[in-house]
């Protein structure tokens, strides 16, 4: 079979709101989920400084950790909560805040008897940034986190760059560092 | 468990660190990446986002006058590197005005805001991979990022595929561009893969007395799948 060469990548530049917002994209749920819960944080530069033209996606099982989508080898499910998109896009504002609004996942069978934790996984884009850059989100009050085997390849001190931290009730909160000591971690996907 | 992985390729896209391109420096991450295993949040992703307006996929009529500028159409295919077109993917792009300005509070150089152009379109790809969109070829635009820097005519394109791997954002030139040899965001990317980014003049789409035609294919990250998997489906799975 042919190979055909990858197109590259190239930076969004200053001007994504351009062509990548709607307004719904931050509700990954419809307004009023029962069990919804907000994801929020502010997107730094190497200089402690904020991004105001950055972007945040995400992508996520249901609550049932499972995927409305055929590759899943389980087949795609119907997600059990109306509306549920998976998918969220939050633009950062002029103090470099983003926010998603969705129901927590659930976990995921990791094969070898392993799961791993409810978590999503998040694309970081920016002026700046060449290509998006990927990270994770995980949760606080979540115990399967130990043993989450992804967590598990991150040196310890690091891993609490991946952990939002519950912040009230159906409030979650997750700086991202692009770069200096409190560097987020990065994963090649 | 699938064996479904989207393998990556290191000699296509830029490095992160390009110091010609003076904003990487204090948002490129510094350490090394810890490889992720695709499981399954990697080899799912969106397969169909957002709303497309009537007028999405022509920008040329989105207000009630013509834009100013040359008009295009732009065109081609969304592809794995299997060479399997993609269908029903979102395909979302902006760009400057004919005359280099886009239309946008960040965007303050003294070239005219064209009232008829707003510069964003989305388009989904039909069954064969293929899409589609009318626009006006867009200016050159200045950037501060040295000297008399000039960014070469292009179009931004956004693109999900079928797998959170496959997502890509990049941007399409178009041919024979003087600006490309100054360009450091073109010239980020490793020789021998710069031009999959630019598109190709077409005479035979172009259509007499109306709009010249550009063609430009995107290759999406192709699935992988081991003997394994296939053994284990009872199927064959080449969609
Ligand atoms: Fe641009």
């Amino acid at each position: 079979m042919t190979e055909y060469p990858l197109t590259p990548s190239q930076t969004v530049g200053p001007y994504l709101s351009l062509g990548l917002t709607w307004p719904a994209g931050p509700d990954v749920v419809p307004p009023g989920t029962p069990d919804a819960i907000r994801i929020s944080g502010v997107l730094f530069d190497g200089a402690g400084a904020v991004v105001p033209d950055g972007m945040i996606e995400t992508w996520q099982a249901d609550p049932d950790g499972r995927f409305a989508h055929p590759d899943d080898p389980r087949g795609a499910a119907e997600p059990g909560v109306p509306g549920f998109l998976g998918f969220g896009r939050s633009t950062t504002d002029a103090e470099g805040r983003w926010e998603i609004r969705t129901v927590r996942p659930g976990a995921l069978p990791a094969g070898d008897g392993l799961t791993e934790a409810p978590h999503l996984d998040v694309s970081v884009f920016a002026r700046g940034l060449l290509d998006r850059v990927v990270t994770r989100i995980y949760f606080s009050d979540e115990p399967a986190n130990d043993t989450d085997p992804v967590l598990g390849d991150v040196p310890t001190e690091r891993r609490e760059t991946l952990v939002a931290q519950k912040d009230g009730d159906g409030d979650y909160r997750l700086d991202i560092h692009l770069q200096g000591p409190r560097e987020t971690v990065f994963f090649q996907v | 468990m699938t064996e479904l992985i989207y393998p990556y390729a290191e000699d296509t896209h830029p490095p992160l660190d390009s110091p010609g391109y003076r904003s990487t420096g204090l948002r490129a991450p510094t350490r090394r990446p810890i490889v992720l295993p695709q499981r399954f949040t990697e080899i799912t992703g969106p397969l169909l986002v957002g709303e497309i307006g009537p007028n999405d996929h022509d920008l040329t009529r989105q207000h009630d006058g013509e834009p100013q500028g040359q008009r295009i159409t732009v065109s081609g295919r969304v592809l794995d590197s299997g060479g399997r077109p993609v269908p029903d993917t979102l395909v979302e792009v902006w760009q400057a005005n004919a005359a280099g300005r886009y239309r946008h509070a960040g965007d303050t150089w003294p070239a005219p805001i064209d009232p008829n152009f707003s510069g964003g379109g989305r388009v989904v790809t039909n069954s064969l991979g293929e899409y589609s969109f009318t626009t006006v070829r867009p200016g050159a635009y200045p950037w501060g990022n040295h000297p008399n820097a000039w960014r070469p005519a292009h179009i931004h394109f956004s693109l999900f595929g079928r797998a959170f791997t496959q997502r890509l954002v990049t941007q399409m030139y178009f041919p024979d561009d003087p600006l490309f040899a100054y360009d450091p965001i073109y010239n980020s990317v490793p020789e021998g893969a710069r031009e999959r980014m630019v598109s190709r003049f077409d005479l035979d789409t172009t259509q007499p007395n109306w709009a010249l035609s550009y063609r430009w294919d995107i290759v999406l990250r192709g699935r992988e799948q081991t003997v394994f998997e296939q053994v284990d489906a009872g199927e064959p799975h080449d969609d």
